[in-house]
């Protein structure tokens, strides 16, 4: 199986989306390194709207990630409650 | 009081749909083929252009509205870094002049990516491909301009930021990035999707932003963190487009596979080749270093890459054919390129000077098998020569290769003490490359690579002297006058960075920044 990841800036509005990420999947690895957070999984990785709303308190729109995103790794899939990453070898 | 509600808004697939469909018309007067004639001649076969969809369904109001916020967040910074002579907080100011080769020789690029995505947008007869790469077209001309203001900050207090326009095309190191842009540019959409969309963004792009800016962030270089974060921000959706245009193409017809695989071939050698200036960035230009080249290419290359190349062999697509001489070369070519541009410092538009014994001890824990054996002894002679009095400066010029535009500095595949050369003949003139990777991009396509513009012949043609320079008169210096051309000022912008006026500069105002006295 190949690691899909994902990396954001680390800040105050990629903190709960983090912490949902892991919450969802538990196969994740957080790697801290400097300014920024990266996320490995291996296979896939989904990030659910309704758990960052659940932690902000606020709708959640995903295309929000955009605004701290550096970096992802695998095919994407994007709609309204689900934004995916697959390697699927 | 108000009630928030959520009003019943179109669905982010509903949204797309309508939105990147039904925009375009069938021409009358003018036949398709003549409105777009650049879709055709490369070879490849489309038969459905609405097959083509971007995953992240981004529409242009989102995402004039997504970049609005990251520009108001990068401002803010830049604001403040300038404000608080941030400047004066990185690590020291060795670092700065990896971020002139920055802007000299990146930041442009930006603005190259902007033009190219907007011709590849022209030139796409699909409505869902020219979208996606006009928002692409929008965050490139971004990036180039936040970088320049970003690091025009740095133009305020230190030498060598003054004219990188004039530069890039001009000065021999930054004919290799411009090079291969223009390379890119000048072949059709679809071989400039592969080699930008597909081999540079998607493959790429991670070693240069991803390492290099969490980098800068360690040297304290906060400007630098955030164009460069803001930037890359928009590169997953870039990575998104290239990958999705390579399933598009190779999902349209089975006979888009060999066009597209020698592509692949071509523009991950190409790119790899311009990333050398990268290694060397990391490796030897940063003074707090976030991890070595070598372990860099590692994760984004060589384990994502073959991720993403395990996931397209369904395609038949394989591995870039390059990835052999790749492996070897991860362990050289930094110190290699490094120590190039410390013997023509004399010519570069940035500051050079020999690693540390610390610094050394970090290169030879990171690369055991190469540094100590065939780097260490030659750097530590050049620093105690430098420190007899005798820095050590080439004044001749090195012969390039005709398609990476680098100077012949790398070695042999299996013999890193030899330098290697590749001849090849055509209509009877004598052509060199640098590799077997370089020599087989000549072969296919020598009658696009004579034409190249290579800084070295150009300058022993005497075409590269200020306009009037008289080069019969007595004790004339062409190296002086070349410098003169560039708008290289000599003693200020170029020569070891001991001794130099930014190293003094930096030291007297940090000093100033501590001390009341």
């Amino acid at each position: 199986m190949s690691t899909v990841f994902i990396a954001f800036q680390t800040n105050d509005d990629t903190r709960p989306i983090i912490e949902s990420i892991l919450a969802d999947n538990p196969h994740a690895v957080l790697d801290e390194q400097p300014a920024m957070v990266k996320i490995n999984a291996e296979g896939h990785l989904v990030i659910n709207r309704e758990s960052i709303e659940e932690r902000i308190g606020r709708h959640f729109d995903l295309q929000e990630l955009q605004i701290n995103l550096i970096t992802i790794s695998g095919h994407l899939d994007e709609d309204d409650d689900q934004f995916s990453l697959t390697w699927k070898n | 009081m108000d009630m928030q509600t959520n009003k019943k808004k179109l669905g982010l697939k509903e949204k797309y749909a309508h939105m990147t469909r039904g925009l375009d018309w069938e021409t009358s007067y003018q036949s398709m083929d003549k409105v777009f004639p650049q879709a055709t001649f490369e070879g490849i076969k489309i038969h459905d252009w609405d097959k083509w969809e971007d995953p992240f369904r981004l529409t242009m109001d989102s995402y004039w509205k997504y970049q609005a916020e990251k520009e108001r967040k990068l401002y803010a910074v830049l604001d403040a870094f300038a404000q608080n002579n941030g400047h004066l907080g990185i690590t020291d100011a060795r670092y700065i002049n990896a971020i002139k080769l920055f802007l000299t020789g990146i930041s442009p690029l930006e603005y190259v990516a902007h033009r190219g995505f907007a011709a590849a947008g022209r030139n796409f007869p699909g409505v869902g491909p020219r979208v996606a790469c006009l928002m692409q077209s929008l965050d490139e001309v971004r990036h180039a301009q936040t970088q320049i203001h970003a690091l025009s900050n740095y133009n305020k207090h230190y030498d060598g930021f003054h004219d990188f326009k004039h530069m890039l095309e001009r000065v021999w190191y930054l004919s290799v990035p411009k090079s291969f842009f223009d390379d890119a540019f000048s072949s059709g959409p679809f071989e400039w999707m592969i080699a930008i969309g597909f081999s540079f963004e998607y493959v790429l792009t991670n070693l240069l932003f991803v390492p290099f800016m969490s980098g800068a962030a360690y040297n304290g270089d906060m400007a630098t963190v955030t164009f460069g974060f803001s930037a890359q921000s928009d590169e997953a959706r870039h990575m998104t487009l290239g990958l999705e245009c390579i399933k598009f193409m190779l999902e349209q017809d089975p006979d888009n596979l060999p066009i597209v695989q020698k592509w692949i071939d071509k523009w991950a050698w190409r790119g790899i080749r311009v990333l050398t200036l990268v290694g060397m960035m990391m490796d030897y230009m940063l003074p707090k270093r976030v991890m070595s080249w070598k372990e860099a290419w590692e994760i984004y290359f060589e384990q994502n890459g073959g991720a993403l190349f395990g996931d397209l062999a369904r395609y038949g697509v394989k591995v870039p054919e390059c990835i052999t001489q790749c492996t070897i070369d991860k362990e050289h070519i930094s110190h290699q390129a490094w120590a190039t541009f410390y013997q023509y410092g004399g010519a570069a538009a940035f500051h050079t000077w020999m690693p540390t014994d610390d610094e050394m001890d970090w290169l030879s824990a990171k690369y055991p098998t190469s540094f100590d054996k065939y780097y260490r002894a030659r750097f530590t002679y050049w620093r105690d020569e430098a420190a007899k009095g005798n820095r050590f400066y080439t004044n001749t010029l090195p012969m390039l290769c005709q398609v990476c535009q680098i100077p012949m500095l790398f070695t042999e595949p299996d013999d890193p003490g030899q330098i290697c050369y590749r001849e090849s003949d055509y209509e009877g003139e004598k052509y060199h490359t640098c590799s077997d990777g370089c020599k087989k991009i000549f072969d296919d396509e020598p009658q696009k690579y004579i034409q190249a513009w290579l800084p070295v012949h150009q300058i022993y043609q005497g075409n590269c002297f200020p306009e009037g320079t008289d080069p019969t008169v007595e004790g004339f210096n062409p190296l002086a006058k070349v410098l003169e051309w560039y708008h290289l000022e000599h003693g200020k912008d170029n020569l070891d960075f001991e001794g130099s006026r930014d190293q003094k500069n930096f030291d007297t105002w940090r000093g100033l920044a501590t001390k009341n006295t």
